[in-house]
């Protein structure tokens, strides 16, 4: 069962990733937005496989929540027309599937190389007592580096999107 | 045929390398930045991976702040774009010529 669901999930984040990127009906960027989303739902879904559950409530609610409603915002706002009309070169195209291809076969090579040093029967599981005791004792500096992080990202933005940038 | 690790990997070095793809064949800035986060959460998935394997949680409290830390740069990269498109009209890195020659 679960390894059907693991065939399931890891199928369509690699379908929908590639509908981001290449969707053959549609250049539009909502479309890929939307497409994004779909990703991120399935790695939720391989999240809860790996029983990161925390983790994978997190993935749903920060990226297809949040993160996914600035991007459309952002594609709203712009209002990007154009793009439908432009060609696709076909040299870069080329040119991006041998580099691409490339570091994918050394990667896939290494990764089938690598001595397999790994527990039999996994038993942690990531939920929230078990991450939060984690991240109050042993990383509680870079979790309030973290908000400080956050504090600044807010800072700046207000700054970018100010009327005249001087 | 029992899921190992290496299944797990495999899905995110296929996921990166689209990700990769995406941010060298599109030429839309705003589909770019997707990709990117595309390749953020194949990073993410093999961490969580390796987390669950060798029976050790930090690698999940590091996802906890890559997904942070991506959360704040989108915010922080949109408003970098929204402010180019009002300056130069476009969101197309063909008409971002700027450095060139």
């Amino acid at each position: 069962m679960q390894d059907a669901l693991f065939y399931i999930f890891a199928a369509s984040t690699l379908i929908c990733a590639s509908m981001v990127i290449g969707n053959p009906f549609s250049r539009n960027p909502v479309t890929s937005a939307m497409f994004l989303v779909l990703t991120i739902a399935s790695l939720a879904g391989l999240f809860v496989l790996l029983h990161a559950f925390f983790l994978a409530a997190v993935q749903v609610l920060v990226y297809a929540g949040a993160v996914m409603v600035l991007f459309l915002f952002v594609i709203m706002l712009l209002d990007l027309k154009a793009e439908e009309r432009r060609k696709v070169k076909k040299f870069g195209v080329a040119a991006g599937l041998v580099c691409v291809s490339a570091i994918l076969g050394i990667l896939l090579a290494s990764i089938a190389r690598a001595p397999v040093d790994v527990q039999e029967n996994p038993s942690l599981e990531g939920g929230t007592v078990l991450l939060g005791s984690l991240l109050f004792r042993q990383y509680l500096l870079p979790f309030e580096i973290v908000s400080l992080l956050l504090l600044v990202a807010v800072v700046g933005v207000v700054l970018l999107s100010k009327k005249e940038l001087k | 045929m029992h899921i190992t690790l290496q299944h797990y990997l495999t899905v995110s070095a296929l996921l990166f390398a689209v990700g990769l793809l995406g941010v060298i064949v599109r030429r839309n800035l705003l589909v770019i930045y997707m990709c990117i986060e595309l390749m953020l959460n194949a990073a993410n998935l093999a961490l969580v991976a390796f987390s669950r394997f060798t029976n050790n949680l930090d690698g999940q409290v590091f996802v906890f702040f890559i997904i942070t830390v991506a959360a704040a740069e989108v915010a922080v990269g949109l408003a970098l774009i929204v402010a180019l498109y009002r300056k130069r009209q476009t969101a197309h890195v063909e008409d971002l010529t700027l450095m060139k020659n």
